[in-house]
This record gives C-alpha cells, structure tokens and sequence, in this order.
C-alpha cells in the first residue's frame, strides 16, 4: 500500500469520502446538535481536536499496543480526551456546554473517532494519523456545518443567533419551518446531500447487492 | 507480529501504562479547570436569579451579571422549621443543597410529605429579595423536585404583594430536550407573570394542569405529563406547609 499524503488525507474527507455521506458514520450527533449553526460549530471542532489528537497519540504507541487490548487501550485514549474537551467547555463556554449536554461526552462513543483509530492510526505514522484525524473532523465539520446553517436559517430565521429571515412571530414575512428544528430534520436533509454528493461524484454510488434476471422463464427457475 | 509483545506480563504492563497516564492528564486538567467552572456556576445561578425577577437583559456579559446581582440582590437565610428569618447561617457561604444531603442540617422526609420528591429536606434555606426604598419589591425563592428523569432546579419569584408571580424557570435538570426539557421555552416561561398563587380563601392554587383555566394555572407541557406533573408537585410543597408556606405567611403578616 502506498503511503498517502498529507494533503489527501486531510482533503479527501471532505467531499471524497465524507465520513457522513460516505461512510455513514456519526450520524447520531449530526442529527441531536445542528437545531442551530452554534452548537454545531462548538461540536464540530470538539470533534475534530479529539479525532486529530487520538490518532496521534494512538499511532504514537501504535507499536507496543497488544492487539488483544487494543480496542480498550483506544477507548481510555479517546475517552481521557473527550472528558478534557468536557472540563474545557464547561469552564469558558458554560452556556455552551449546557446546549451540548451529553452529546460532548458522547464524542466518546463516535464511530468516527473509534473508526479512524481502527483503521487510519494503527498502521500509519503519527503526523500522517493526525492530519487524517483533523481531515475526517473537518468531513463531519462540513456536514454539520451545512446542516446547522439550512436548520437554524430556515427554522428560526436566524444564523448565530443574528435575525437574517424576519419571522411573522416578530412581525416579519417569514413562516419558519418547525420541522427543521426537530431532529428528523437532519435525517431528511443528510438523504438530499447524500443524493446530491453522489450524483455530482459517481464513484461514490454503490454497486447493487444484487439484480433480478430480466424475465426469468419457469424452466430456469426450478 | 512478535510473540513478545503479546504477552500476559506485556499486555498488562502497557494497559497499566495507558490508564496512568490518562487518569494523570484527566485529573489535572479537571484540577485545573475547577475555579473557573465553578465561577461559572455561580454566574450562571446569579443570571437565573435576574432574568426569573425580571431584570436586566438576557445578553449581558459576566461584569454586568455581577455587578447588578450586587447592586439589587439581597439574600437571606430562612429558617424553614419557623418560617421566620435566620442569622444561624452564613448567607455567604451557606449552600441549602449542601445542607440538604447533611443529617445535621436536614431530615428525611416522609413518603407521604416527599411529594416532590426530593427524599432530604434541608433546615436552612436562602432566598433572594429584591427590595426598593425599603420596600420588598420581589421575593425570589429556590425550588426543586422530581420530573421525569431528573431533579429540576429552579426558581420562583413572587412580587411584593406575595401572591403575584413574577416569573419562574429552571436553572438545571435532565429531562428530555423537545418534550420535558420545554421548561425552558421561554413561550411556556411567558405563561407565568402576572397568575397568583394564592385564591381569595388564602389557600394555594398554583399549579400546572391540562387545559389551565383561571388566574392559578398554567398549562402542562404537551407531550410531557410527567415533568408538569413533577413541576406542579414541588409547587405545592415548597410553597405549601412544609416548604415557605409559614414564611410567606409571616412576611405578609411583618412577623418574619
């Protein structure tokens, strides 16, 4: 296998292999933290600080992990760096970390973070591993980025908090969606740019896992 | 791979490793981090207590919270045995949720008296006041109890007449966002200045019900029986007998 470079690790996440769109991974968060642009951008540099820094520190000791515990010894690594992200969130952005409840502890379970230390970090060198970190926390970053922005725009009126939609509720013309601001949302939305990534890239459509024969006559059926 | 790496002694010897210095990074930063999250604590308890009274605006930044805070809030401690005032405490330093899990400050509370469902009563509590020329303007009293998953904690303030709500809201709990966590909404918060708690006999008839009528009651959440029913509950107690029912009757009468 051939070495990747930085610039794919960190860039091919984002369109080419979009850990939501492609991998469907992490869609959990995406869907309980992007109501609205903020906690969404909270949460998804969160995220991409603890991907990038546990692949660097689980490739780091890529070599004397015992494959019988290596799992475990991904999990504590992971899980010590969520609980710091926690602890840094609740003492400068309290109200933040309020919002984000649980979802920030819940980084831990992530199948992004777990992913990429599964596959990324334990064969491949520190640097390397960590850009790939960052590359995939950016890949969830953008989705959850696009999600917050459409939610939080056309289900408040608002982005950041800032009126950009004058909402009939404050006098304006805008009737805002409350759907949007529901989770299911997301789902719906996630379904369109999913649908949108692969038709503009058709490498990404996946093979039928199997087709019907065209007229199957009885004799070849039994 | 090497069969040295996979042995027993070698495998405990890195998970051992691994935990030390995890547990060593988490403890510090956790060590380090304490005094500005606690600080932020009290901020945030100190910009509930504002925005339930109804002062100042919701965008203010630490400096002003405090400084308003200190310029209009006065707390005292409250004796909840008499209902009367208490100098027994420390108001600076005495924590009710604190006294709460202490024996000596607290009692257990009788399944039938728990209807909010705290388990531990402390003895001691503080309440917040808000006083112009003298006069008591508003009455800030801390409540809490049981919803769904959670202890809710929050505040009702009452205006001087002791029987106008002021505002009431939730500073902390755990129930569902979207269904119970609609405490918070602040349409739902909207509902509560200007209902009375107490109906023309002087008895308590605040509460949270379906299809609230009259000037007592406010609507229950949709969707989320159970917290209103818990937020109605720790109504009843802590504005009943056996919370500040005897101190906002001493205080109406001037005897607190």
């Amino acid at each position: 296998m051939s070495q990747p470079t930085i610039k794919e690790v960190l860039l091919n996440p984002i369109f080419n292999n979009n850990p939501i769109g492609l991998q469907i991974l992490g869609i959990c968060s995406a869907l309980a933290v992007t109501s609205n642009l903020k906690t969404a951008l909270v949460m998804s540099l969160a995220l991409t600080l603890v991907t990038g820094f546990s692949n660097l520190f689980i490739s780091m000791i890529r070599s004397q992990i015992p494959s019988s515990i290596r799992m475990i010894v991904q999990m504590v690594i992971i899980a010590s760096l969520v609980i710091v992200v926690d602890q840094v969130l609740k003492a400068y952005a309290y109200s933040l970390s309020k919002q984000l409840s649980v979802f920030v502890g819940l980084i831990i379970t992530n199948c992004i973070v777990m992913g990429r230390a599964e596959a990324f970090a334990m064969q491949n060198p520190p640097v390397l591993s960590f850009f790939d970190g960052i590359g995939n926390g950016l890949g969830y970053s953008a989705m959850l980025i696009v999600l917050g922005t459409v939610r939080e725009l056309f289900g408040a009126g608002k982005l950041l908090g800032y009126e950009i939609i004058p909402v009939v509720n404050d006098g304006g013309w805008y009737q805002p969606n409350g759907l949007l601001l529901l989770p299911p949302s997301a789902f719906f939305l996630i379904g369109l740019i999913i649908w949108a990534l692969r038709s503009w890239k058709k490498d990404q459509l996946e093979k039928p896992a199997f087709r019907m024969a065209p007229h199957v006559s009885d004799k070849e059926a039994y | 791979m090497s069969s040295q790496k996979e042995s027993t002694v070698r495998t405990l010897t890195v998970a051992v490793l691994v935990c030390l210095v995890c547990s060593v990074f988490v403890a510090g930063a956790a060590i380090a981090l304490k005094p500005t999250q606690i600080e932020n604590r009290v901020l945030d308890k100190q910009r509930s207590i504002l925005s339930i009274a109804g002062l100042g605006q919701p965008g203010m930044s630490a400096r002003e919270v405090k400084a308003l805070y200190k310029s209009s809030i006065k707390a005292r401690i409250v004796d909840l045995q008499t209902g009367k005032f208490s100098d027994a405490q420390n108001v600076a330093t005495f924590d009710p949720l604190k006294a709460a899990k202490d024996p000596k400050l607290s009692k257990v509370l009788p399944g039938g008296e728990d209807i909010a469902g705290i388990k531990r009563q402390e003895r001691y509590s503080t309440v917040y006041m808000v006083e112009k020329d003298g006069q008591l303007e508003t009455l800030i009293l801390p409540v809490r109890g049981y919803g769904l998953w959670s202890t809710l904690y929050g505040f009702m303030a009452i205006k001087g007449d002791l029987n106008t709500v002021v505002g009431m809201g939730f500073y902390q709990h755990g129930e569902t966002p979207g269904l119970g966590g609609e405490v918070d909404n602040p349409k739902w918060k909207g509902l509560w200045p200007g209902k009375t708690l107490f109906d023309a006999d002087g008895k308590l008839a605040v509460g949270v019900v379906k299809g609230a009528q009259g000037d007592h009651q406010v609507d229950s959440l949709a969707g989320a029986t159970l917290t209103s029913n818990g937020v109605h509950n720790l109504l009843q107690f802590w504005l009943g007998q056996s919370g500040f029912g005897p101190f906002i009757a001493h205080l109406r009468a001037g005897e607190a």
